[in-house]
C-alpha cells in the first residue's frame, strides 16, 4: 500500500464525502474495537460500502484496514489494480473456483494473522439496492480457521439510496450503520451462519427505514 | 479582527450567551454533586452541544459575511438532508433530490448579491415549477402528487425559512446605510427563539399540568406555552432596543412573534415526526436530536420576524440596482 496516498484520499476525500456531504448515524459505536484482528462483514449495497467502512474507523487505523474485494472486478486491469492495491488496500478474493485447488482465503487469512481488520462482504456481490439477500458460507470457513478472531456484523442503510450499482451521480443522504454483537466459530457451520443472518435481520430490524421505492 | 467592528452591544451580547452556558454547565455539575443518584447525562449532553452550537454560531458571525451566509446555507442543507433521509422518497426521484439540494446554493447566493426580488420568489416559484417538470421527464407517475408535495415542502421548511435569518445579515437601513444592523436582527433572532425554546421547557417541567396539543406533542403543556411566551417577550422588549433599530414596543411585539411563533414551528415538525414515527429527526447533536429538532422553531420565527422587521422601517432598496444588471 501507498501509506501516504492512500492517507490522503482517505482524508482529504473520502472522509469529506461520506462524513460531511453524506453523514454517518452509527448505533452501538461503543460494539466497534479498534484493535485488529476482527473480521468484519456487512451487507453489500454500494460501492461505498466499503469506504464507509473504512471511514467507521479512526484515519491513526487505517493502515490495519483491509476491505476483501473480488479479483475480476478490483483487478481487472493494470490502473484498477494498482488503485486496488495501493489506495484502498483491497486483498483480492479469487471468485473462480475452476482456478485449481489453491486456498482461495489465503490473503484473508495472512491479513488476519497480521492483526489487521478485514472487512468482507458475505452476500457476494452488490444485490438490489437495499435488499438484504442470502450469505455465502466462505465467512465460516475463515470463522472456524482463525476461532480467536471476533467477526463483527454491521449493518449499512441508505448506501445503496445514495450511490445505488450502475449509478455515478452521488446524492446525498444520511446512512444508517447498526453494529452487531462480536460473533466466534461455534463449532457447527449450519448454526454459525444462523447466528450471523439472525444478528443481521436484528440489526435491519432496529432502524425504522422510509420506503423507498 | 472582524469582531471590532461589530457594534459593542453585539459583542456583550456574544459575552453574555458564553456566560450563560458558563452558568448552566456550573448549575448542572453542582446539581450532579449534590444528587448524584438522577440521571444528568441527557442534560449534560444537552449542555455540550449548546456550546458546540454557540461556538461555531458565533465564530461563523464574527469571522465575515461570507462565512456567516455559508453557515446558513449548512445549515438549510443538513436540514433538507435529514429530511430527505426520514421520508419516504422514490427511487426515481434520485436526480430531482439532486435538484432540490441545487436551491440551497442558488437561494443564498441570492442573499449574497441582496437580490431580495428574485430571493423571495425562487423557491415558492421557480423551485416549485422546476422539480415537477423534471419528475415528469423521469416520466414515474406512480406516487407522483405525493413526491412533489413532499419534496417541495422540505425545500420551503428547511431552505427558503431558513434563509430569511440569513436575508437579515445584510439588511441595511436606508437613512443610516453605514449603520451595521444585521448581526444584530440575527443574534436577536436566534437566540431569542432559541431561549424560547428552552424557556417553554422549563415552565412546562416546573408548573406545567393542561396539555396543550396531546395529541402532536404530548410534552407539551399550557403553562410551557404561556411562561415561554411572557419570558421570550419580557426578554425581547430589553433585548431589541440594545441589539437593533426596534424600540421599546416594537421589541415587544417581536418578542410575542418569536414566543408563539417558535412554539408552532416547534410542533410543526412534532407532528411530522409523529407521522414519520420517530422520535428524533437524527442524531446529529447529542442531547437534542437531529438538525430539524433544533431549528424547527427557527423554521417559523425566521420568516415572520423578518417580515415584521421589514414592514417597520425603509430598508436600502435591493434588486438589479445591488447586482448591477
Amino acid at each position: 500500500m501507498n501509506h501516504v496516498l492512500r492517507f490522503l484520499f482517505f482524508a482529504l476525500l473520502i472522509r469529506p464525502i461520506l462524513l460531511v456531504i453524506c453523514g454517518l448515524n452509527v448505533r452501538h459505536r461503543e460494539r466497534l474495537k479498534c484493535d485488529g484482528p476482527a473480521l468484519v462483514v456487512a451487507n453489500h449495497n454500494s460501492h461505498l460500502d466499503a469506504l464507509a467502512l473504512i471511514c467507521l474507523f479512526p484515519l491513526s487505523r487505517l493502515s490495519k484496514l483491509r476491505p476483501v474485494g473480488a479479483k475480476d472486478y478490483f483487478f481487472r486491469n493494470r490502473w484498477l489494480a494498482w488503485f486496488s492495491t495501493r489506495i484502498l488496500g483491497v486483498l483480492p478474493l479469487d471468485r473462480d473456483r475452476k482456478s485449481g485447488r489453491r486456498d482461495l482465503l489465503a490473503p484473508i487469512s495472512d491479513a488476519l494473522r497480521d492483526n489487521q481488520i478485514v472487512f468482507l462482504f458475505p452476500e457476494g456481490t452488490r444485490g438490489d439496492p437495499e435488499e438484504l439477500s442470502g450469505f455465502k458460507t466462505g465467512i465460516a470457513y475463515l470463522a472456524k480457521r482463525h476461532e480467536e478472531v471476533p467477526v463483527l456484523p454491521i449493518f449499512f442503510h441508505g448506501l445503496g439510496k445514495a450511490l445505488p450499482r450502475g449509478e455515478a451521480l452521488l446524492v446525498p443522504f444520511f446512512l444508517d450503520v447498526f453494529v452487531g454483537q462480536p460473533l466466534h466459530w461455534s463449532g457447527n457451520k449450519a448454526d454459525f451462519m444462523e447466528q450471523l443472518t439472525r444478528q443481521m435481520r436484528g440489526l435491519a430490524a432496529e432502524g425504522n427505514f422510509p420506503a423507498w421505492d | 479582527m472582524k469582531f471590532l467592528q461589530l457594534p459593542p452591544q453585539v459583542q456583550w451580547s456574544i459575552a453574555a450567551i458564553f456566560g450563560l452556558l458558563v452558568l448552566a454547565t456550573v448549575v448542572v455539575r453542582v446539581l450532579a454533586a449534590v444528587r448524584p443518584q438522577a440521571n444528568w447525562t441527557e442534560l449534560r449532553q444537552r449542555i455540550n452541544s449548546w456550546w458546540l452550537m454557540a461556538v461555531v454560531f458565533t465564530t461563523a458571525m464574527i469571522l465575515s459575511r461570507r462565512i456567516s451566509l455559508a453557515f446558513f446555507a449548512f445549515v438549510s442543507f443538513m436540514a433538507l438532508k435529514e429530511f430527505f433521509s426520514l421520508i419516504p422518497t422514490r427511487r426515481a426521484d434520485r436526480r430531482v433530490l439532486f435538484w432540490a439540494y441545487l436551491a440551497i446554493p442558488a437561494q443564498y447566493y441570492l442573499v449574497y448579491i441582496e437580490w431580495y426580488g428574485t430571493f423571495i420568489i425562487f423557491i415558492p416559484v421557480y423551485m416549485f415549477l422546476l422539480l415537477p417538470f423534471r419528475m415528469v421527464l423521469v416520466g414515474e407517475t406512480d406516487g407522483y402528487l405525493r413526491a412533489a408535495g413532499t419534496l417541495h415542502w422540505g425545500l420551503m421548511v428547511t431552505v427558503f425559512s431558513v434563509s430569511h435569518a440569513a436575508f437579515l445579515l445584510i439588511l441595511q437601513l436606508k437613512d443610516r446605510p453605514d449603520e451595521v444592523v444585521g448581526p444584530g436582527l440575527v443574534l436577536m433572532l436566534v437566540v431569542l427563539t432559541q431561549l424560547n425554546d428552552v424557556c417553554q421547557f422549563l415552565w412546562g417541567k416546573s408548573l406545567g399540568r393542561r396539555k396543550i396539543l396531546p395529541a402532536v406533542s404530548p410534552g407539551k403543556t399550557w403553562a410551557g406555552f404561556v411562561g415561554g411566551v411572557a419570558t421570550t417577550t419580557l426578554i425581547a422588549r430589553f433585548a431589541g432596543p440594545l441589539l437593533t433599530p426596534l424600540d421599546a414596543t416594537q421589541s415587544l411585539i417581536a418578542g410575542l412573534i418569536i414566543g408563539i411563533a417558535g412554539f408552532i414551528g416547534d410542533v410543526n415538525i412534532s407532528a411530522l415526526k409523529r407521522d414519520l414515527q420517530v422520535k428524533d429527526s437524527g442524531s446529529l447533536l447529542p442531547g437534542h436530536g437531529g438538525i430539524l429538532d433544533r431549528i424547527d422553531s427557527l423554521t417559523y420565527t425566521a420568516p415572520l420576524f423578518f417580515h415584521y422587521v421589514y414592514w417597520l422601517f425603509d430598508w436600502q432598496t435591493f434588486g438589479a440596482g445591488a447586482v448591477g444588471l
